[in-house]
């Protein structure tokens, strides 16, 4: 297998992944919205969004204020901005378009369907038909990729990086969605433990699927420590950070003996993944949550850029 | 296929009747069918300078093209004669230069060619192959006559429409194949991995082959991934190569893994940055330090080009007798050469019996084809000639065969050509078919797939 080929690979699992995740940030955004609110309080809502997915910079380049339609607009359609769904979807088929060979037909069927149906959507029939359904669809089409990939294709190398695109995406993703509570300021008057809190985080846990298994593991009362233990630490919860650092491992641990040698990806990740194992969630809340989700995201950066020094093209 | 106001011959007396018994809404449907089967497969040709949906199918035309045993081995030895002159003189070329110190061809001809590659002087390759793959166009005029229009010693493309449109072919209309006896052609790939093989570098005991394409813009990129993935080998980009101490790797997430064989699917011009266009990014630095060290073969040579060039077309009758002593097999379109005064004013006398095509031209662009010129455009190549005459060759208009196709008003005879696909190695082998392209526009002479040509299977029965 080429380098490129790697490469190809573990981008489109990643940008897959990150539309589906755009469409989740968007599916938080839209549900805490739904609360009465300040206006200030509702337009820090949506520029988190917009800060989540990284275009702090290009934002205000195309929009003035942050709202319901302006990042929407930003976030799901806009050719322009690289990390919109539309630009997610068109990048996952353009490295599928160049290792389609590598995979199997329904893989690339999959992928190649997906951008024709978004190319040529616009935001007017999104509207139309209900943005909860465009996230739906999104988020359908992520699930669809998943269970092809898995289901059909070979699990040797390829599969190693696509999973592992997959998951160093995600859990880029899951720390930032949990971020976003950070970032937003409950209405004045309203302190830790309101209505609007407690609604703010049962939002955050159904745009990650985790409602129903939060109430499994914890019962009904949303505790945030609880939510963030959950989204961090819960290894069978297959959103949270643990999860996909335990996959992260397992697929890179995979690699390693294919080939027969480890590198400094190999280290971090495990290193991380002890952390994540041994972790505790009152450590991290004494720590900051914002704090702790920062380094993290930073180290999980920091070791896609050593996936891709150790096994991709631009090594 | 037949000659000018013929009945078909008799190799076509069961598709008549198959074609007379299927009613025309049946061909349609398989003919809508076969379009499906080439979208899913993504057997498109890209053109990227017109607007539009750049991802066209080649229309595919559901009449068979066949040859009898007999032809077929008249046609098959031509070639085979063809290219084995081809491989003689690009190796005469660039060593002792018999040919033209013999005076045969002009020496400038050759030496001011653009096509002529002085890195290529002196440098010996296994079993002093050359064109390694040659795409041969010719045509049909009678039973027993064939004109070879171009020789295309390059990187011939349309390979792989060939194995698909049999593949086609053969879910569409099984019934057909049960009663004739066509020879396969799905030994291709493999044929070409032999060749491959056979011409790596001593060295190598179990040579790395890869497929060097320019990427996914490139117009025949399917046809590059299609080869490569039948082969089972890498299919590479520039970017995935590196040159180290003389040796070429490819990048894998495994560590530098040493290419003994580069298929490549890129021109001259773009091969290597530090030999030829320094702008060129699809090229490997260093490549060409690597070649002439031997330590890698690149497929076709480096260089191969000064032997389809239009104005060495000419002297190929007298090349095929200077290395071979033998006659040509298949004929040469007899060809005006605009450079000599002579030739030029009958040329411009009678523009409106021939064809003018450019020298370095080709896909069909930059063609004028006389008989079916406008009066601007005769008098536009008249200016053309006059101001650049090195630039243009003329040709008669040969009266070709046609071919039972399908069209909109059912079943009428179509132009067509043939490229049959020839590999030189130990040997020198072709596969028993080929790329047939048709003029689907009636009248029409022109084949290439950008000026509205299709393609058909083509079979050669088996005696």
């Amino acid at each position: 297998m080429l380098s490129r080929t790697a490469d190809n690979l573990y981008w489109m699992g990643r940008y897959i992944e990150r539309a589906e995740n755009n469409a989740r940030i968007l599916d938080v955004a839209q549900r805490m919205s739904m609360m009465p609110s300040t206006p200030e309080a509702a337009a820090t809502q949506w520029q988190s969004v917009v800060t989540i997915s990284g275009g702090d910079e290009t934002f205000p380049e195309r929009h003035d204020v942050a709202d319901e339609q302006s990042v929407l607009a930003f976030m799901a359609l806009d050719a322009d901005n690289p990390s919109s769904i539309y630009s997610s979807l068109k990048a996952a088929r353009e490295n599928c378009r160049g290792i389609r060979h590598a995979v199997p037909t329904e893989v690339w069927e999959a992928v190649n369907a997906t951008w024709i149906d978004i190319r040529d959507m616009t935001e007017a029939q999104i509207r139309a038909r209900g943005v909860q359904q465009f996230y739906d669809w999104v988020k359908e089409r992520s699930s669809l990729f998943r269970g092809i990939s898995v289901g059909t294709m070979l699990h040797d190398e390829a599969f190693h990086f696509t999973r592992l695109g997959t998951f160093i995406e995600r859990g880029d993703s899951t720390a930032r969605i949990l971020d976003v509570k950070y970032h937003i300021l409950l209405p004045q008057g309203e302190g830790v433990g309101g209505a609007t809190d407690y609604y703010q985080w049962a939002a955050l846990l159904r745009s990650v699927s985790a409602f129903r298994n939060y109430r499994s593991l914890y019962g009904a009362e949303v505790v945030p420590l609880q939510v963030a233990e959950l989204l961090i630490l819960v290894e069978a919860m297959p959103r949270s950070i643990h999860h996909c650092q335990s996959e992260i491992v397992l697929h890179l641990d995979a690699l390693a003996e294919r080939y027969g040698q480890k590198h400094e990806c190999h280290r971090l990740a495990g290193e991380t993944h002890s952390r994540l194992k041994y972790g505790k969630i009152e450590q991290m809340f004494d720590q900051g949550l914002h704090e702790y989700l920062t380094d993290y995201v930073e180290r999980n950066a920091r070791l896609g850029a050593e996936i891709a020094d150790n096994f991709l093209l631009n090594g | 296929m037949a000659q000018p106001g013929q009945p078909p011959r008799s190799v076509y007396q069961k598709v008549q009747r198959w074609l007379d018994a299927s009613a025309p809404e049946d061909l349609e449907r398989k003919r809508q069918e076969a379009d499906t089967i080439f979208r899913r497969l993504g057997i498109t040709f890209s053109v990227y300078t017109e607007g539009g949906d750049p991802e066209r199918l080649i229309p595919f035309d559901v009449v068979p093209r066949i040859f009898g045993a007999d032809e077929w081995s008249l046609l098959s030895s031509g070639a085979i004669q063809r290219v084995k002159a081809i491989n003689a003189f690009i190796h005469d070329v660039y060593h002792d230069q018999e040919i033209l110190k013999a005076g045969i061809v002009p020496t400038e001809l050759v030496m001011q060619n653009d096509q002529f590659r002085p890195e290529m002087i002196g440098l010996d390759l296994p079993h002093n192959i050359y064109a390694h793959i040659i795409g041969i166009d010719m045509v049909r005029t009678g039973e027993n006559d064939f004109y070879v229009l171009e020789d295309n010693a390059r990187t011939p493309s349309g390979v792989a429409y060939m194995l698909e449109n049999r593949e086609v072919m053969m879910r569409l209309f099984p019934e057909l194949f049960a009663g004739h006896r066509v020879a396969p052609v799905e030994t291709y790939p493999a044929e070409l991995r032999r060749t491959l093989r056979s011409i790596a570098p001593a060295s190598a005991t179990t040579p790395t082959i890869a497929v060097l394409t320019p990427g996914i813009y490139n117009s025949a990129y399917f046809e590059h991934a299609y080869i490569a993935d039948e082969m089972s080998v890498e299919l590479v980009e520039g970017q995935d190569l590196f040159v180290d101490k003389g040796h070429v790797f490819m990048r894998t997430p495994q560590g530098p893994r040493q290419v003994d064989v580069i298929y490549r699917r890129l021109d001259d011009d773009f091969l290597d940055p530090l030999a030829f266009r320094p702008d060129s990014a699809l090229g490997v630095p260093g490549l060409m330090s690597a070649y002439r060290a031997g330590n890698v073969n690149i497929i076709n040579a480096v260089g191969t080009g000064i032997a389809d060039d239009k104005a060495i077309y000419i002297y190929m009758p007298e090349i095929i007798r200077f290395y071979l002593g033998e006659e040509p097999i298949l004929n040469n379109v007899p060809t005006y050469d605009c450079r000599k005064d002579d030739e030029r004013a009958y040329v411009l006398e009678n523009l409106s019996d021939l064809v003018v095509k450019e020298v370095h031209g080709s896909g069909g662009y930059g063609m004028l084809v006389g008989p079916a010129a406008t009066k601007d455009e005769l008098d536009k190549f008249t200016n053309l000639i006059k101001a650049h005459p090195e630039a243009y060759i003329a040709q008669p208009t040969l009266s070709l065969s046609t071919c039972p196709t399908f069209v909109e008003n059912g079943i009428a005879p179509r132009h067509v050509d043939l490229r049959p696909f020839i590999l030189s190695g130990e040997d020198v082998r072709v596969v028993p078919g080929g790329l047939t392209r048709v003029a689907l526009r009636e009248g029409s002479l022109v084949v290439n797939s950008s000026q509205g040509g299709g393609t058909k299977d083509t079979w050669v029965l088996e005696a």
